[in-house]
């Protein structure tokens, strides 16, 4: 490229938008959808039911322990096809870029997007890209729609839960919110966190495999494992119970959020899967996880109760009860 | 060894708890005054753990609650009014509602107003903003004054010219002996603040067991500390005593953190200061000496003072006092909630209202769970 930064002509649709997309777009995702340059990739689906999502990145910083914007910007939206029980195939990407970033720091997020999704198996077949003035938008943002198809038999649904289920969760909770906590505001830990950005579709493959007592899967993302639990209790009308000692938090995530004010039950994650399995299947189905590399550290942290009818409880490290509540408020703006 | 996981175990904790049962005949009330003491005994359920007759009322110990409506329409009108300046604040002030706006809306209007972590944040901002003004709009017990006095120290050593502290610092015995003079409430003991006191040391608290016959036991924010704290303050009461203990030892000595104190000493000086609920109260705030002058935003600028009213019907202030629960507040759960908070008392992580909103039980099960009974 000519420029070493993004200038407002690389989003005039002229010769430099043309070069931008041939150099750094098209180099990175280059595949037979993509090339042609068309406005709408043209492709054939092996089956009829169909798992499709969109989802906007606006992570401060866009480099961070762990990943950056461009890797979680296809993780996030690989996600959430992969916990519907989909196989995600093809992604869109839109880049909205303010005027003056650097070329080199915008190939570095492509190209991060380009081999994240190239392991996971996922074309980036379509996209856009705007440049806005400088100020009017914060270096980067990244919208992600994906495309996944699902076997006939995977049937998963919040409605589907019922008294006596039992919680999984793939993996210790918090990490991804520290990561991006700590680095934006300068705080230096003595064991640095790494964000957990992954895509799950091979977990969830793994263990819908070898257990059809799934009820229901979640990523629990924005809001964490405890705004996650709310949603599942609200929409399936149980309660659940999940024990504080059984939930995996690392000690360097524990340290910061005691540092921080912030309960790590709250925090994003953006590697991790919540699962609702029958009681019968729970035991398979943490063994499945565990041998996963991305689901070492798999825990049955509670269970499905029938009331109250709605809402989630907590039983505390020193064994008293309490609620556990949806997120209030903002924890931390701006963490994916 | 996990320290956070070591004060953190069940079977310790319903050991101690066991105890209390066993020891504890007398109907007793007893205060925690700090706000992360009622954060800690909500969040770890201690509350409904206890015996029916030991009552636990939360105490005017949240900096951001007892802060006056008036002070935080102060800062909002002067944010309205002034360009060029930078408001630095802890994040909890952003959401506190003054009589028409707060700092989040005036941030929503583009306004800069930026949250810290530490004091020394409002210093970087600062330097890195020579062409502006940044006040620092410093609430806070005497956990947090040791911070901004060093802010100041360096910035006057550093040379910077263009910050300045809107000191509004509260401090803890003043405002315990106040609500005992009120006559109002019926206190048996106070379960002391860890931090506050290891800075001030446990003997500022002598005058409470000696005039007022209050026996004090100073505790840390573990779930094993506070319900430890509060048998040591139950096995007080039951056997007679007034004393002042600690708890928390491995923190709090009598003298308190001296260093921390002669740094204090050396920026600010005792003044009246005014609490949401309580209302003036002699000799317990801080204001920056004269010496300090050029680093004083009250003195820098004009921030004239502004109606002092809480909102008709909110009960922030007798909840502050400990005269009420935040049940029997009638906006609380209903029109005010952690997302539309009416007072302060709901907006702060450790205002009483939240902790009681967030993590009590009894506003979603009916019946309550059984609390924990001796066997």
């Amino acid at each position: 490229m000519v420029h070493d930064r993004i200038l407002l002509s690389h989003g005039s649709g002229g010769k430099l938008s043309y070069q931008l997309i041939q150099e750094v777009f098209l180099k990175a995702f280059n595949n037979e959808y993509l090339s042609p340059l068309n406005d709408q990739a043209i492709f054939h689906l092996p089956t009829s039911r169909l798992a499709f999502t969109t989802d906007s990145y606006v992570v401060n910083p866009i480099f961070f322990p762990g990943g950056d914007i461009g890797k979680l910007s296809v993780c996030g939206t690989i996600n959430d096809l992969a916990v519907g029980g989909a196989k995600p195939l093809y992604l869109s990407a839109s880049f909205i870029i303010e005027e003056g970033i650097l070329v080199e720091e915008l190939k570095g997020i492509v190209n991060s997007m380009a081999q994240t999704a190239y392991h996971a198996g996922v074309k980036i077949i379509t996209g856009d890209t705007k440049v806005v003035e400088k100020g009017k938008g914060d270096k980067l943002f990244i919208n992600t729609s994906g495309i996944g198809v699902i076997q006939q038999d995977i049937h998963l649904s919040p409605l589907s839960i019922r008294p006596g289920d039992m919680i999984l969760v793939s993996g210790s909770v918090g990490d991804h919110g520290i990561a991006v906590m700590t680095h934006r505001e300068g705080i230096h830990m003595e064991i640095p966190v790494e964000s957990d950005c992954a895509p799950l579709h091979e977990l969830v493959h793994t263990v819908t495999s070898q257990s059809d007592g799934i009820r229901a899967m979640r990523d629990p993302t924005r809001g964490g494992l405890a705004t996650t639990l709310n949603e599942l209790a609200s929409s399936s009308g149980c309660g659940m119970i999940i024990r504080e000692n059984d939930i995996p938090v690392k000690e360097e995530v524990k340290g910061a959020c005691e540092i921080l004010g912030f309960d790590p039950l709250y925090l994003a994650n953006e590697g991790k899967l919540i699962a609702i399995v029958s009681k019968d299947s729970a035991s398979v189905v943490l063994d499945a996880m565990r041998k996963d590399p991305r689901g070492k550290d798999a825990a049955l942290i509670g269970t499905v109760v029938d009331r109250p009818q709605g809402k989630v409880l907590l039983e505390t490290s020193i064994g008293n009860k309490r609620i556990l509540d949806m997120l209030s408020g903002e924890q931390l703006p701006r963490i994916c | 060894m996990k320290y956070i996981d070591e004060f953190r175990q069940k079977g310790i904790a319903h050991g101690i708890l066991q105890k209390i049962h066993d020891i504890s005949r007398k109907r007793v009330t007893i205060m925690e005054i700090c706000g992360t003491h009622t954060h800690t005994i909500s969040r770890y359920g201690i509350r409904n753990s206890l015996p029916p007759h030991v009552r636990l009322i939360s105490g005017p110990g949240c900096p951001v609650c007892v802060t006056s409506p008036g002070d935080i329409n102060r800062i909002i009108e002067f944010c309205k009014r002034e360009k060029d300046t930078i408001i630095a604040t802890f994040g909890d002030m952003m959401r506190v509602p003054g009589s028409e706006s707060s700092l989040q809306e005036q941030k929503a209007m583009g306004k800069d107003i930026r949250v810290v972590y530490s004091p020394l944040g409002a210093l970087d901002i600062a330097t890195a903003n020579p062409e502006k003004e940044v006040i620092l709009y410093a609430v806070g017990f005497e956990t947090t004054v040791p911070t901004i006095a060093v802010t100041i120290l360096l910035a006057r050593e550093k040379g910077i010219r263009n910050l300045s502290a809107f000191a509004l610092h509260k401090l803890t015995p003043p405002a315990m002996k106040a609500l005992l003079d009120s006559g109002e409430i019926d206190l048996h003991g106070f379960l002391c603040p860890g931090h506050v006191t290891a800075i001030i040391g446990a003997g500022a608290y002598k005058f409470l067991a000696e005039d007022y016959h209050a026996p004090c036991v100073v505790a840390g924010f573990e779930p094993l500390d506070a319900i430890h704290g509060i048998y040591m303050l139950i096995r007080q009461l039951e056997e007679n005593r007034t004393e002042i203990e600690i708890q928390y030892k491995r923190v709090v000595t009598w003298e308190g953190n001296t260093k921390a104190q002669k740094i204090i000493e050396e920026v600010f000086e005792i003044c009246d200061s005014n609490w949401r609920g309580i209302g003036m109260i002699p000799v317990s705030g801080l204001k920056l000496k004269s010496t300090f002058a050029d680093f004083d935003a009250e003195k820098k600028f004009s921030l004239e003072n502004t109606a002092n009213e809480d909102l008709r019907g909110c009960a922030c202030g007798d909840v502050l006092k400990g005269l009420i629960t935040p049940g029997q507040c009638s906006f609380f759960g209903k029109t005010c909630t952690p997302e539309t908070p009416i007072g302060p008392c709901m907006v702060s992580f450790e205002g009483t209202c939240a902790a009681y909103y967030k993590y009590n039980l009894s506003h979603v099960l009916h019946p309550p769970l059984t609390p924990y009974a001796s066997s």
